[in-house]
């Protein structure tokens, strides 16, 4: 808690300097602290336990694809004789490792880690507010994704080992206790650590949209918020409207399994014996599933470009080109994502005609994503670029954005997507996309902002090192895998040897697996980066970036209140570098905007 | 708490939207709950839309009348049911206003007999719960699932597994979506309660002004909005 501002007395601030005074102790600090510095911490450092975990997974599966049968002595190690008897990864195992590793990274690292870390950390910063505006309620969160992310994983050592059914756990599958060992009650934990993370995402999400909406500070109109915050706060109205369904999806499931009716479950056998479910539909599921499906990967990937949109202005020392494009494309996206769910249930018996309309909707996402690419290439161009880590990542995003992007296209057309459906085509194509492009923001944001976080500068050497393994592996890990989706080699099986018509791809699968590794060991410095300079690390400048945002008018040091004092008021957008005229190549949103300048952001006359 | 409800880390200019954050959040939340009873009623018209033709009709399932046992007498009940939480929508816009003019004996007035609509609707619907429960003396012959194979058999009313009316899955719906609602109205009762006492300690005198009671209120608007949807999908299609 600082105490600098002793005898700096406001009178407007009165409330606040009051708030100064007492000492915190540990306990609020930094286990039930509420607030958004730490909680943003907090999330980053439990994101970042679980991304590990679900890293290794990936890392076990892919052992076993690549070859097939081979002992490896540690599995027997860390599994045991039931899963790993010999060695040899157990194939109910793998169906177990496949589905948390999903739910891991697409719920735990990409969901609740990018947005609780950034959407806590920036918004209040760079709108220029003491905090949250329920700082309770934000603790909650955390704590829910904590005591969530704590299930999950203890539901790896029940047993008959957690759920197996795939991240997406359809039924039957997923609704019958007797269709496989990880349908039983590691299936119970996935839906209840489910549930609760749902109630974190909420939490989270009420606070980012009220905060955004309601504590910004003098000045900071819609149309000067940093793009990070815009994308933030669709992010979080996404998750809001999305959510929801989940949990009736859920809940739906968990009266299937639990109270015996038939919502998911039609006239079904399991073992040669009937069972008493009559009328209901597996497809129910899926279409409110993908309800909340689809637009959970804009969840995870716009805070991820708000987070280029951001690096990658200050890098090229540019304004960032087209903000309004910029905004409306993020508000397209996010309306488009609630109206495509369709197109992950092609195959599931839907009318052609509805397929149809679901290919036209899900192809014009297309036109918001190319906007938001060519604005950051046109951002880039004749751009001052200093290549720092962050941007590194940053760029990194934009092509794999790219790259996974004109997959989608291929798969978004129904006719292509019922050969393709189920194949690792399929798997190369959202892992792409949305896993990497969402991972490599991720880090650019981590590199960014690491400063603000711990006060203290990130190696940068070790940073290039980081990305060069992490891009050049991850491409290895995934591009390959299109051309075993156009052979037709389906995903989720736990091995392809039995077919001889896949022989000749083994190698492939020998290739992408050692990239796997390499890349996995590529994240230890990373860790080591990471940890190393939180207390180790150079002491970080006020600004170090020389940027223009709120976050970093505030001095060095974290102070309950983030400003010392009056809060900033804002004169300009947050893009105003390289302004021709202009004693630095930069001007903070906080100076002034001097006589007949025109703000940058708002080109009619407003304030 | 300030006087003017903000967050206590509230620094900037007026507050932007001019309405407190409480009352923004209690919003939204709405929003998010909208969609999961959304996403229900979706689900359900999928099912119905799936057996258009052997979905039961609602009018022969509920015509039961406390007192007036064995008359036909199709959603009257319901219709009394949803009379009386309308009614006390009436008494909490009435608690609202009486809370702008600062009248606490108003306020306790109209907020008991919210709480009382409240309470009467909840208690109807065990009523109808019960009654679709129990079923009809005569019966239906339905096919059950014994030790494996697949018998006709005469059952009584519904339940998670069987229905007398037809398919399971209507009761299925039945009971988790009204039960989901009952279960929104129950919170808002006790929630009204909560907030009757705070104003009858004078807390909310205290703090000057009655917004906690225009934030309850939200909640409740919405739940009866809810209702009408509940009503018109469940009973009158």
């Amino acid at each position: 808690m600082s105490m600098e501002n002793h005898g700096h007395h406001d009178h407007h601030e009165a409330h606040h300097d009051h708030h100064e005074h007492h000492e915190e102790s540990f306990i609020t600090k930094y286990v039930f602290s509420q607030d958004h510095k730490m909680i943003a911490r907090q999330f980053l450092i439990t994101a970042t336990v679980m991304a590990v975990i679900g890293m290794l997974m990936s890392i076990i599966f892919r052992l076993q694809l690549a070859w097939p049968g081979e002992k490896f002595g540690f599995i027997n190690w860390m599994l045991g004789d039931k899963w790993g008897k010999d060695g040899i990864l157990d194939s109910n195992m793998y169906l177990a490792l496949v589905t948390i590793h999903g739910t891991i990274m697409v719920f735990f690292l990409l969901t609740g880690g990018l947005s609780g870390t950034f959407s806590n950390l920036l918004i209040p910063y760079q709108i220029g507010a003491r905090d949250m505006a329920s700082g309770f309620m934000n603790m909650l969160s955390y704590w829910f994704f904590f005591v969530s992310s704590f299930i999950l994983v203890a539901s790896c050592y029940v047993e008959d080992g957690p759920a197996s059914s795939g991240w997406t756990v359809y039924p039957p599958l997923s609704a019958l206790p007797q269709a496989m060992p990880g349908s039983g009650l590691g299936t119970t934990l996935w839906l209840v650590s489910m549930t609760l993370f749902v109630v974190s995402a909420l939490l989270g999400g009420l606070n980012y949209i009220i905060t955004v909406l309601n504590l910004r500070t003098e000045g900071m109109s819609m149309r000067r918020l940093p793009l990070t915050i815009w994308a933030f706060l669709v992010t979080a109205v996404l998750g809001l409207l999305s959510f929801p369904v989940l949990v009736g999806a859920v809940v739906l499931l968990i009266m299937d399994r639990s109270l015996g009716t038939s919502f998911y479950l039609s006239d079904i056998y399991i073992g040669g014996q009937a069972l008493h479910y009559t009328g209901g539909s597996p497809v129910l599921y899926q279409h409110l599933f993908w309800f909340l499906g689809h637009p959970e990967v804009y969840i995870i990937i716009l805070p991820a470009l708000g987070i280029a949109s951001e690096v990658i202005a200050v890098n090229s020392r540019k304004p960032i080109f087209g903000y309004k494009a910029m905004v409306g494309s993020i508000l397209t996206i996010g309306f488009l994502s609630f109206i495509v769910w369709g197109h992950h249930m092609f195959v599931t018996g839907m009318n052609p005609f509805l397929g149809s309309i679901f290919v036209f909707t899900t192809l014009l996402i297309a036109i918001p994503s190319a906007v938001k690419a060519f604005n950051y290439i046109t951002t880039l161009w004749q751009g001052n670029i200093r290549f720092t880590p962050g941007m590194l990542f940053a760029i990194g995003l934009v092509s794999t954005f790219v790259s996974g992007g004109v997959t989608g296209i291929i798969l978004a057309d129904s006719t292509l997507d019922i050969p393709l459906h189920d194949t690792y085509f399929v798997v190369a194509h959202f892992h792409i996309v949305m896993g990497l492009s969402a991972v490599l923001g991720m880090f650019a944001g981590v590199y960014h902002w690491f400063p603000k976080m711990f006060l203290r500068m990130m190696n940068k050497k070790l940073g290039y090192l980081h990305f060069w393994l992490t891009f050049v592996c991850a491409y290895g890990v995934f591009f390959p895998q299109h051309f075993l989706g156009l052979a037709g080699v389906p995903r989720r099986y736990y091995t392809n040897t039995e077919f001889p018509l896949f022989d000749n791809l083994g190698d492939m699968n020998v290739m992408i697996t050692w990239f796997a590794i390499v890349g996995a060991l590529a994240q230890v410095l990373f860790l080591f980066n990471f940890f190393y300079s939180i207390f180790r690390g150079d002491r970080a400048p006020d600004n170090p970036w020389n940027s223009n945002t709120l976050e970093w008018t505030n001095g060095v040091g974290h102070n309950h209140g983030n400003w010392i004092g009056k809060l900033p008021v804002v004169h300009r957008w947050a893009y105003d570098y390289s302004k021709p005229g202009k004693e630095h190549d930069f001007v903070p949103q906080t100076v002034p905007l001097e006589d007949g300048e025109k703000d940058g952001g708002v080109t009619d006359d407003h304030h | 708490m300030s006087a003017h409800s903000q967050p206590v880390n509230w620094g900037g200019n007026a507050s932007p939207l001019n309405v407190s954050y409480g009352k923004i959040f209690m919003w939204f939340f709405l929003i998010s709950d909208a969609l999961t009873f959304s996403s229900l009623l979706c689900a359900y018209g999928f099912m119905r839309h799936k057996y258009s033709e052997i979905w039961p009709i609602p009018g022969d399932v509920f015509h039961h009348f406390p007192f007036l046992h064995g008359v036909h007498l199709p959603l009257y009940y319901v219709g009394l049911m949803t009379f009386i939480l309308i009614m006390s929508s009436v008494t909490m816009v009435l608690a609202v206003e009486a809370g702008h003019r600062n009248d606490r004996r108003s306020v306790l007035i109209w907020m008991f007999w919210t709480i009382i609509g409240g309470l009467a609707f909840v208690g109807s619907q065990a009523w109808e719960w019960y009654n679709f429960i129990v079923g009809t003396e005569e019966g239906a012959m339905r096919e059950v699932l014994v030790n494996g194979t697949w018998v006709q058999e005469t059952i009584h009313g519904a339940n998670m597994r069987l229905n007398e009316y037809g398919l399971p899955v209507f009761a299925n719906f039945f009971f988790f979506i009204t039960g989901f609602h009952g279960f929104h109205v129950f919170s808002g009762v006790c929630i009204n309660i909560v907030i009757f006492i705070m104003v009858y300690n004078r807390v909310m005198e205290k703090r000057g002004h009655y917004e906690m009671v225009e934030k309850v209120g939200l909640y409740w608007h919405f739940v009866d909005l809810v209702w009408v949807f509940v009503f018109t999908f469940f009973y009158l299609l």
